[in-house]
C-alpha cells in the first residue's frame, strides 16, 4: 500500500554477501540521520535496529550479492514484500570482490579457507541482485557516495526515478581541475571506463583509479588497455585491474578474459 | 528429534541485531542443563584468503579491507605492516605517525558507532539510537558528533571515510600538507570534550554484575597504548613476538559455524579488545583518557564485559587527545611512500582493530606474487569467549523464559563489538531446550 497521509514511507536495509560498509553509510549520514527518520519509518534494519518489523516495505535497500541457495531464495522474498527495490554497492550491482570465485574453482577455494570444506554450502558464482530480480534502480560504488545515497533516498521517496552521470570518471576529473595521472605521471588508470560519481578520489591523491563505481555507460575498455600496456603493464597485470571490485560487470569481466587469453 | 522432547527446550535468536554482519544464536536446554550453546556464523563465506592467492603484494590491503565495513583502517594496517616485513623495509617516521592518526580516526568513528548506536540502547531499554534519540536528544547527538569527528578525520588522511583510497605499501599515494592537517583540529579538540562527556556519562550506566577469569591477549609497547605496533601480550605474563602468533594460537573449525575458532595450543579462550587492551596498557593512555579512567573507578584490570563500554569511550579520549598531539607535531615525510621491491619471502603483522587484535600473515614469491595468505580477525577468536560468557549467563538462569534468556544472551554478545563480515570465516543464536 502507498503511504498515505500522516503515515511515513516504511524503509527496509537487507543485507546480503558484503562488507557491510554501504549500508554503515546510511549511519554515517549523522547530520541527516535523525531528520531521514522523521520522514521515514525504519521498519527492518538489524545492524541499527532491534526492532524488525514485518512487510510490505516502501522501499528496500539492498546490500550485498547472492552467494548462497539461501540468498537466492531470500532476495525473492525481499522482492515480493517491497514496492521499490535499490540495490547499493558493487556487490549488489556486480558481484563484489567475491566475484573472484566465478573465475576460480569453488571447491579449491573452500579448501584453502577450511578445513571440513564439506560442510561449506556456498554457490560457485557471486551474482548481482539484477540477475536474480527486478531492480528499480542501482547505486553504484565500493562503497557507495554518501551523497548519492542521499539524492537517490529523497527521489525514491518522492516517487521520482534517481538520475545518476553515468559518463566516465575523467569528466568528474577534469572538472575538479585535477592533472591528469596518466598522460602527466604515466599511472595506469581506470577513469576511463569507470562510472563517475566517487569525486575523483584517487586522481586527486596522485593514484589512478581502480574501478570501484564499475564500467561506465560507453566504456571501451578495447581502448584503453593497450595504453595501460604502454605504461607497462602485462596481461596478467591487466587481467588483475579489471578483476577487483566488479569483476563481474559485463564489460570488465570481458576485458579481463580477454587478457587471461594473451 | 530432540525439539518433540518435552524436557528439551530450544532458544533461537535468528538473526543478531546491532552486530556488523548476519550472525545468529542457538542454545539449547535439557533437564534445566545447558546442553549447547553456539554462536552461528551464517554470514556467507567470502574466501578472501583463496582469491587473495595470485594477486599482487601492494593488492592485499584494499582487497582486505573491504572485509569489514566498519573497521577497513584495521585492515589497511595489518597489511601493510605485513607486506613491509616481507619485502624487508620499514617507512620513515612521519609515515608511522600518520598511520597512527588515520588509526585514530577509525577508532573513534567505530567506538562512537558501537557506543551510540550498537551497545547503549541496551543499557537505555531501547531498540535502537533513533528511538533513544526522542529521550535523550543531547546524548544521541553528542555520539554522531563524535563519530562524524571521526570519520571527517579518516576522509582527511585516508580520501573517504569506508575503504579509505589513500594507503600503500611502502606509506601513502600522497601525504597531506601541514595547513591541510590543522583545518580539522578544531574538530578533534571540540571530539575530545564530547568523548570526556561520554565517558563520564557511560561510567554511570547500570551494569550487570558479571565477571570472569579472562586470558587477554593484547598488543604492548613500551610507548604507545598498542595501534600498530608492539609485541604479543598475554595476562598472563607471557610475552611473545607477533611472529610467533600461530605458535600459540591455532585456529579449529566447528562444522555450525562459518568462522574459523581461535584457542591457545593448550585449548584456553583468549579475550582480545578493548578490556584486554586496557589490562596490558592502562599506564600509557594519554593524561585526559587516564582521568577519564580514575573518574570511572577502573584503577585496574577489569573483567566484567559490559564496562567495556566505558573502556571504548576512554579508548575514544585517548583517540582524540592523540590526534591532537600527532597533528600538532606533524611534519609530511620526505617522501609519502618508500619504493618497496618484493622479495621472496613471508611477513606477518597485528595491529589493534577498534574490537581488538588483527592479524595478518602472507607469503609471497620473488614477484610478489601472493602464494599464501592467513586473517585471523578478532570477532573469530573471541567467538569461543563470547559462547562461554553464554554459558555462564544461561546456566543459572535456565528457568527464565524464552524471551529473557534471548535478552540477556544478545546483550552478552554485543559486549564483544562482534565483526561477523570480519569473523566469516565466523556467527548465527537458537536455543533448544529438552
Amino acid at each position: 500500500m502507498p503511504p498515505t497521509g500522516t503515515e511515513r514511507p516504511r524503509l527496509a536495509v537487507w543485507k546480503f554477501a558484503s562488507c557491510d560498509g554501504c549500508q554503515l553509510t546510511l549511519l554515517d549520514c549523522e547530520d541527516e540521520l535523525l531528520a531521514l527518520t522523521d520522514r521515514v519509518e525504519i521498519a527492518y534494519f538489524p545492524e541499527a535496529s532491534s526492532r524488525m518489523l514485518d512487510g510490505p516495505y516502501d522501499l528496500s535497500l539492498v546490500e550485498g550479492s547472492i552467494t548462497t541457495a539461501e540468498e537466492a531464495e531470500r532476495i525473492q522474498d525481499v522482492r515480493r514484500q517491497s514496492k521499490q527495490l535499490i540495490t547499493i554497492g558493487a556487490c549488489a550491482s556486480a558481484g563484489g570482490i567475491q566475484a573472484l570465485r566465478n573465475f576460480a574453482d569453488i571447491e579449491s577455494f573452500k579448501r584453502t579457507v577450511y578445513a571440513q570444506p564439506d560442510t561449506i554450502e556456498s554457490l560457485a558464482t557471486s551474482t548481482p541482485i539484477a540477475s536474480q530480480v527486478p531492480v528499480d534502480f542501482e547505486l553504484r560504488g565500493c562503497p557507495i557516495n554518501k551523497s548519492q545515497l542521499l539524492y537517490v533516498l529523497n527521489q525514491a521517496l518522492f516517487g521520482q526515478r534517481p538520475t545518476l552521470p553515468t559518463h566516465s570518471l575523467c569528466g568528474e576529473c577534469k572538472r575538479a581541475g585535477v592533472t591528469c595521472v596518466m598522460v602527466a605521471g604515466g599511472t595506469p588508470c581506470l577513469g576511463p571506463v569507470t562510472q563517475a560519481g566517487c569525486g575523483a578520489l584517487c586522481p586527486r591523491h596522485n593514484r589512478g583509479c581502480y574501478g570501484c563505481f564499475g564500467p561506465s555507460e560507453t566504456a571501451n575498455t578495447q581502448a584503453l588497455s593497450p595504453h595501460l600496456e604502454r605504461l607497462g603493464m602485462d596481461p596478467p597485470a591487466l587481467v588483475r585491474i579489471y578483476r577487483t571490485f566488479n569483476a563481474a560487470a559485463p564489460q570488465f569481466q570481458a576485458e579481463s578474459q580477454a587478457h587471461e587469453r594473451d | 528429534m530432540s525439539e518433540t522432547d518435552p524436557r528439551t527446550r530450544t532458544i533461537q535468536v535468528d538473526y543478531l541485531a546491532r552486530v556488523e554482519g548476519e550472525g545468529a544464536m542457538h542454545l539449547r536446554i535439557k533437564d534445566d542443563s545447558v546442553e549447547a550453546i553456539e554462536l552461528r556464523i551464517f554470514e556467507p563465506p567470502r574466501y578472501f584468503e583463496a582469491l587473495l592467492v595470485g594477486r599482487d603484494f601492494r593488492e592485499a590491503p584494499d582487497i582486505t579491507a573491504r572485509i569489514c565495513g566498519i573497521c577497513p583502517v584495521a585492515y589497511l594496517m595489518s597489511a601493510v605492516h605485513a607486506m613491509e616485513a616481507a619485502c624487508g623495509v620499514t617507512p620513515e617516521p612521519a609515515v608511522h605517525q600518520l598511520r597512527r592518526l588515520l588509526y585514530c580516526g577509525e577508532w573513534i568513528e567505530s567506538h562512537g558507532l558501537h557506543i551510540h548506536m550498537l551497545h547503549l540502547p541496551d543499557f537505555l531499554g531501547y531498540h535502537d539510537a533513533i528511538e533513544a534519540a526522542k529521550d535523550h536528544p543531547e546524548v544521541v547527538r553528542r555520539g554522531l558528533r563524535l563519530k562524524q569527528a571521526g570519520n571527517a578525520l579518516v576522509e582527511l588522511i585516508g580520501g573517504r571515510e569506508i575503504h579509505p583510497i589513500n594507503v600503500r605499501v611502502g606509506g601513502f599515494y600522497r601525504a597531506p600538507k601541514r595547513d591541510e592537517l590543522l583545518v580539522i583540529r578544531p574538530r578533534i579538540e571540540a571530539a575530545l570534550q564530547d568523548a570526556i562527556e561520554t565517558a563520564d556519562f557511560v561510567a554511570q550506566l547500570p551494569f550487570p554484575e558479571f565477571e570472569r577469569a579472562y586470558l587477554f591477549v593484547a598488543l604492548q609497547h613500551p610507548d604507545h597504548y598498542p595501534m600498530n605496533l608492539g609485541q604479543l601480550a598475554f595476562s598472563d605474563g607471557r610475552t611473545l613476538a607477533v611472529e610467533r602468533f600461530e605458535d600459540v594460537l591455532v585456529e579449529t573449525h566447528a562444522p555450525y559455524s562459518h568462522a574459523l575458532q581461535t584457542r591457545t595450543r593448550e585449548g584456553q579462550a583468549v579475550h582480545m579488545g578493548p578490556l584486554a587492551r586496557f589490562a596490558m596498557n592502562r599506564d600509557r593512555l594519554s593524561p585526559a583518557a587516564q582521568a577519564a579512567a580514575n573518574r570511572a573507578g577502573l584503577t585496574r584490570v577489569c573483567h566484567n564485559p559490559y564496562a567495556s563500554i566505558v573502556i571504548r569511550a576512554i579508548e575514544v579520549v585517548h583517540a582524540c587527545e592523540t590526534a591532537l598531539q600527532l597533528i600538532d607535531g606533524y611534519q609530511p615525510p620526505a617522501q609519502p611512500a618508500i619504493d618497496v621491491s618484493p622479495r621472496a619471502g613471508e611477513g606477518c603483522a597485528a595491529t589493534e582493530a577498534p574490537r581488538g587484535l588483527l592479524y595478518h600473515h602472507y607469503r609471497i614469491d620473488d614477484a610478489g606474487r601472493i602464494e599464501s595468505a592467513q586473517i585471523i580477525p578478532p570477532t573469530a577468536v573471541n567467538q569461543v569467549t563470547i559462547e562461554e560468557d553464554l554459558y555462564q549467563h544461561v546456566a543459572p538462569q535456565v528457568h527464565a523464559s524464552d524471551e529473557e534468556l534471548r535478552n540477556l544472551c544478545e546483550r552478552a554478545i554485543r559486549n564483544y563489538d562482534p565483526c561477523i563480515s570480519c569473523a566469516t570465516h565466523f556467527l548465527d543464536l537458537r536455543v533448544e531446550r529438552a
